[in-house]
């Protein structure tokens, strides 16, 4: 661990070029994980470049893998896409639900009822 | 601790910044995409954080270093960010030491445009001499802290 202690907080950010997002909010998100105690500064520096390289990612993958490419948008169908059948992105399918009808849902309630309505 | 519940988000204006530059020229993000990738990038963070924990527990380790983001990103299997998290890593310490960061970076932009592959490669060559001497001490440090994790 060398030369944390001269930076021991996220303010120096804007001196890291190619950083954009801001450090002290990382690691604010960061330390409401119950289970962590201390982050030294070189673990705050790639898990928000990390969280950089990620944004870019999922962006790219979902606009590639999407419809996007002909309505030249980014939807929203297209993320939820993308986090349903991409392995490295299945941690954010219950934040990124694929959207259906309710006259869908309902149809496919009929077809399938769930094991507890038959007790 | 967080004291409201939007303290727990990033910026929206530097996460659309970020999606915007990341695709090609004039794509529409919608709102409800942005904000989803921004709810995303959140729960990474925790993901990530949870995971560098774990290896940082294993090792009996009370604070989170480089190493133990390094392998979460593994083990999440974002192994194509390991390359551009060691440069960011070694651009931060080389400005810790002597404030080189300023051509480090005007150099990687260089690269990453690949404007005149000729240029690039020379530009590399000396990134690597000048590496080697700053990896020195470096690689010591790295050598502990693997062995902490083996263990």
């Amino acid at each position: 661990m060398s030369g944390n202690s001269e930076v021991d907080n996220g303010n120096h950010a804007s001196n890291n070029k190619g950083i954009s997002l801001p450090m002290t909010r990382v690691k604010l998100i960061m330390k409401s994980s119950p289970d962590v105690s201390s982050i030294n500064q070189e673990a705050l520096l790639l898990t928000t470049k990390a969280t950089e390289l990620f944004v870019q990612y999922l962006a790219v993958s979902s606009f590639v893998n999407g419809s996007g490419k002909t309505k030249n948008t980014l939807s929203y169908s297209d993320l939820a896409h993308t986090a349903e059948q991409t392995e490295t992105f299945q941690f954010l399918t219950d934040i990124l639900p694929k959207k259906i009808l309710v006259r869908d849902y309902l149809k496919s309630l009929e077809e399938n009822p769930p094991e507890e309505t038959d007790n | 601790m967080a004291e409201r519940p939007e303290d727990l988000n990033l910026p929206n204006a530097v996460i659309t910044r970020i999606i915007k530059e990341a695709l090609p020229d004039g794509v529409n993000v919608s709102k409800e995409a942005r904000r989803a990738i921004s709810q995303a990038a959140s729960v990474f963070v925790l993901y990530a954080t949870s995971c560098a924990n774990n290896f940082a527990m294993k090792a009996k380790r009370k604070t989170l270093n480089a190493t133990d983001v390094m392998s979460a990103m593994e083990e999440m299997e974002f192994e194509r960010f390991l390359q551009p998290l060691r440069e960011s890593l070694e651009a931060y310490k080389k400005g810790l030491k002597g404030k080189k960061e300023a051509s480090e970076q005007k150099r990687k932009d260089a690269k990453e445009k690949k404007t005149d592959p000729q240029e690039n490669d020379k530009s590399r060559e000396d990134d690597e001499e000048e590496e080697e001497r700053m990896d020195e001490d470096q690689d010591v440090e790295n050598d502990v802290e693997e062995e902490e994790v083996e263990n």
